[in-house]
């Protein structure tokens, strides 16, 4: 899906889009089971940051996307085990899926039960289906269970990170890191 | 063990599992796991059961009802309070629904004190208002956590329900309604309001806090509850079906505006008389519908689908409202097998 890049890090754009994705993702997932845990008034404002927030980020992983097409990533290392490898691309493909799959099933989820899809400064966005009893339990089952696998992977992704940043020291954090590398290339 | 050079991957890996573990249970925290005291939507709703158990594929509360359908004629008064389009003259759809307060479907007209009305407004911009009222002036208590107090203690009755009346004595109001108001015989009879507060917000800027009311245009006829046990179980649906099929029911909305310093925030406490009252237009029920297969029966009466132009007060109950009411919808649609669409199957009541 996307071309090696010959350079050692993600560009400037991608770790910018990376890091501000993921405060607002764990943002959401965190927002998410808190506003289901609570009757306080807090549950409206929460709500609506949700609906705001969740479709904000399905525009930035759509723009995401395209720089990852355009841009590429860095080559993993050579001496990766071919297992963590393996885990690698696959939790990067469920980590984008579930990117774009979330706030479609929330629109939808929404939709289904015939809620105004209402942001916030009362912006309103279309239903995206039309209301059903059953498409709602799926859409609202799926969302929810979907969200857990979410964080899961997020916890792996975080302790593959930090596995690479303080146990190998291969270079794999380095090339998202928000900060400014010491060494500007390395060896393709 | 004897590795200990800085090179050890034991505190790294330390400090990773340390990272996922605190994360998780950050994440467990929110959502309430850790938290039994927490009123949460789903200890709400379950509060509400009854003894054997909820009616699935119904309301958790307020679960036995009809639908209906006519329009709101706006007279433009309203205007003055809120930049919502409902309030600019002109007639709007409604779609809404009569109701019993009583989570079971079944209940016997006679038995349920308490009648409600769910109603949405739409207009041509796309603003869609909601709104779920009930009969009684004020409500039963001030805050969501006293309501979960009371559904936990009404079943045990007698001392129970004394040592409640002691924790939140605001409900004695409530109680000398329920044990005095009149009864009457047909929803078309009956006031449905707010009691809850929310912000109007006008084309100028200015917010102010109000509550509103329908009231009746045809004259409450009281009658005993006796009386009306004695015309059938189901007699109220029975009669607003035929009312509204000889002739449209009407009732006119008021607003109730705020001053400094009224209780916004507690529906046990009535305003003080001489309020400014807004006469915004008539609600019209021109077609009453079995709920079954009805328009509202998968309609959510979510206080907190509001236009433009309104907004939360500080009043606690409506996010409590929508929390619950959501969480009751997640169910019922879910069990939608449990109530069967046709209209034979769902009259089939008691």
């Amino acid at each position: 899906m996307s071309r090696p890049m010959n350079h050692t890090r993600f560009s400037g754009a991608q770790r910018l889009l990376h890091w501000t994705m993921a405060a607002g993702i764990v943002a959401m997932l965190f927002i998410g089971v808190g506003m289901l845990s609570t009757v306080a008034p807090s549950y409206v404002p929460l709500v609506a940051t949700h609906k705001t927030l969740g479709m904000a980020l399905f525009a930035l992983v759509l723009v995401r996307l395209v720089l990852r097409v355009v841009l590429g990533a860095p080559p993993l290392p050579a001496d990766l085990p071919a297992m963590m490898r393996f885990g690698a691309i696959l939790s990067h493909w469920g980590l984008y899926g579930l990117m774009i799959v979330l706030p479609l099933l929330g629109w939808a989820m929404l939709s289904a039960a015939d809620y105004p899809v209402v942001l916030l400064g009362h912006f309103r966005l279309p239903p995206i289906v039309p209301q059903s009893d059953s498409l709602h339990t799926l859409l609202w089952t799926a969302h929810r269970w979907l969200a857990f696998a979410f964080f899961a992977l997020i916890l792996l992704h975080v302790a593959a990170a930090l596995f690479h940043a303080l146990v190998r020291r291969d270079g794999v954090f380095e090339a998202m890191s928000p900060l400014p590398s010491g060494e500007p290339e390395r060896p393709a | 063990m004897s590795r200990s050079s800085p090179r050890s991957p034991l505190v790294p890996l330390a400090v990773i599992a340390l990272v996922v573990a605190g994360s998780a249970a950050a994440f467990a925290y929110t959502a309430g796991w850790l938290s039994p005291e927490r009123l949460t939507p789903t200890r709400l709703v379950a509060a509400l059961a009854p003894p054997g158990g909820p009616a699935l594929g119904h309301r958790r509360n307020h679960a036995k009802g009809i639908c209906f359908t006519g329009e709101f004629q706006s007279n433009g008064n309203g205007v003055a309070l809120s930049t919502a389009r409902v309030f600019t003259a002109g007639a709007w759809p409604v779609l809404g629904r009569f109701n019993l307060a009583t989570p079971n479907p079944n209940a016997a007209d006679a038995t349920v004190r308490v009648r409600g009305m769910g109603l949405q407004i739409s207009t041509p911009d796309g603003d869609v208002w909601r709104s779920a009222m009930i009969d009684p002036p004020i409500f039963a208590v001030s805050t969501p956590r006293a309501f979960y107090d009371l559904l936990q203690s009404a079943p045990k009755g007698g001392e129970a329900m004394k040592a409640f009346v002691g924790r939140h004595p605001e409900f004695t109001a409530f109680a000398t309604w329920a044990g005095t108001a009149p009864w009457t015989s047909s929803y078309a009879e009956d006031p449905f309001n707010s009691l809850n507060s929310f912000l109007f917000t006008d084309a100028g800027g200015t917010t102010r806090a109000v509550r509103w009311s329908l009231r009746p245009v045809a004259t409450p006829v009281s009658i005993t509850p006796d009386e009306l046990a004695k015309r059938g179980p189901n007699y109220l649906e029975q009669e607003i079906a035929s009312r509204v099929a000889a002739a449209p029911q009407r009732w006119t909305m008021v607003v109730t505006v705020a001053e400094p310093g009224d209780e916004t925030a507690d529906p046990t406490k009535a305003w003080p008389a001489g309020r400014r009252m807004v006469e915004v237009g008539t609600l019209v029920v021109n077609k009453v519908i079995a709920e079954p297969d009805g328009p509202c029966r998968d309609l959510n009466f979510d206080p907190m689908v509001l236009p433009r132009g309104m907004s939360v007060s500080d009043d606690p109950f409506p996010a409590a409202r929508s929390s619950a009411y959501a969480r009751s919808y997640d169910l019922r649609t879910s069990e939608a097998k449990d109530y069967p669409r046709t209209a034979a199957a769902g009259s089939a009541k008691p």
